[in-house]
């Protein structure tokens, strides 16, 4: 549940199609995440999951594998 | 023989992560000649061996490791207006900063590579921590979307907009793409969000000229009594309004309700490691750099409360030699580790730009 939860919202805010979104997929290594589409994405996941995210969360979501392990410490279970 | 520089590199990271887990703010001389020094020894190392023109300025240095900070050699910031230099392969490259060229020549080239310009963002944040705590608030940025659109030129100011976005949410520009406010933004931000802890961000100027003024104007006040402003990129502009750091602070209060104000000084060849200002005033060298005043004239160091040509030195960037920089700007150095703040670390004041020189050739002597 969560996981496709995450994906949607990778999908929605970096414009990507689902299969492309796998844990290895890193910030800054496609043109559609970079800095700009970051701050597109945290807002998502901050929508999605109905968190907070500080500072950070925000520099160290540097892959989506990352991104499970910050959520994971706010209660989001994968 | 030198080191390989696979050694230099694993030497610098191992002194880069000590360095990142001390206090920003906490560290005084002798933790700074113990942590940064060799930290920034290394990096003049590692530039020497990736980068050929800084090898070749370096040459009449003399090669012998420096005591202290002040004796570490520096290069000039124009050099990187004048001349690519670099110290990663074309392919490595991730992004190519240019500055804004207030000076209004050449802008200067800064390349980045992804290690230097997540180091970048990762200095930075724990910077801004220090005086917004990690908390991501509610953000009115004072400048237009088109400065930071997609196809907008990667300028300094846009890389500062980019770099301070991360503290917001709910990004506000509160200016129009004309440079005029945007007054239902600017409400509708306040309605929302003026009862409980704001962000505001902006170039000194731009916050003087196209928010402070327009509701001067309009003879129009906000109440944002729970909001930070961060603002930065020099007074020059405002020197011929006779604006100063108290007149702009009370003129902010006046206006907007806010009363936490903090100045930040740093330059487009070394993003990150900013210099922010104090609750007294002062602008601090934080953990991840450190600030010398030099005699325009001889660059022999000045005493404090001397003004001097104002030398940067920053833990920051392995993608170009900007480690250590001697700027075009004036300063004074009023103390170290002894502030009234709290804050350790050498603290100064910014008091102008080196007024400028023109070489001039035969062919320009025409009237």
């Amino acid at each position: 549940m969560s996981q496709q939860k995450l994906t949607a919202a990778f999908v929605h805010a970096l414009g990507l199609t689902d299969d492309k979104v796998t844990d290895d997929l890193t910030y800054n290594t496609i043109p559609e995440w970079d800095s700009t589409a970051h701050m597109i994405l945290i807002a998502e996941l901050e929508d999605t999951f109905d968190i907070m995210l500080d500072t950070d969360d925000i520099i160290d979501m540097s892959s989506v594998a990352e991104a499970k392990r910050i959520l994971a410490k706010y209660n989001v279970q994968f | 023989m030198s080191t390989s520089t696979k050694d230099i590199q694993a030497c610098y990271q191992q002194q880069f992560d000590a360095l990142l887990s001390q206090p920003v703010f906490g560290l005084d001389r002798a933790a700074k000649q113990r942590l940064l020094l060799p930290l920034l020894a290394t990096l003049t190392e590692l530039h020497q061996q990736r980068c050929a023109g800084f090898a070749n300025i370096l040459g009449s240095f003399s090669n012998e490791s420096a005591s202290t900070i002040d004796t570490l050699p520096f290069l000039a910031v124009r050099l990187f207006k004048l001349m690519e230099l670099k110290s990663v392969a074309n392919e490595d490259v991730f992004r190519l900063l240019q500055s804004s060229g207030t000076t209004g020549q050449t802008p200067a080239r800064v390349t980045l590579d992804k290690a230097t310009s997540q180091r970048q963002s990762k200095v930075l944040v724990a910077i801004l921590q220090q005086v917004l705590g990690k908390q991501r608030l509610p953000m009115l940025i004072i400048d237009a979307p088109a400065t930071v659109g997609r196809d907008a030129a990667f300028s300094a100011r846009a890389a500062g907009i980019q770099g301070l976005a991360f503290f917001g949410r709910h990004h506000t520009y509160a200016l129009n793409d004309d440079m005029t406010p945007n007054w239902s933004a600017i409400s509708q931000f306040c309605a929302e969000h003026g009862s409980g802890p704001v962000l505001v961000f902006g170039f000194t100027f731009m916050v003087w000229q196209y928010w402070l003024d327009a509701l001067a104007q309009k003879n129009q006040t906000l109440n944002l009594p729970h909001g930070v402003l961060l603002h930065s990129g020099g007074w020059k502009k405002l020197e011929h309004l006779k604006v100063d750091n108290t007149a702009f602070k009370r003129t902010i209060k006046d206006f907007t309700g806010i009363t936490a104000v903090h100045n930040f000084y740093g330059m487009a060849e070394q993003v990150g490691s900013i210099f922010m200002e104090c609750s007294h005033g002062y602008l601090h060298a934080p953990s991840f750099a450190d600030v010398v005043a030099r005699d325009p004239n001889t660059l022999r160091v000045t005493g404090f409360e001397q003004q001097g040509l104002l030398q940067v030195l920053s833990a920051v960037p392995t993608s170009y030699p900007g480690h250590s920089l001697l700027t075009e700007d004036l300063g004074v150095l009023h103390g170290e580790d002894d502030c009234a703040c709290g804050w350790k670390g050498k603290y100064f004041s910014v008091s102008g730009r080196l007024p400028k020189v023109e070489v001039r050739g035969c062919s320009d002597t025409h009237e």
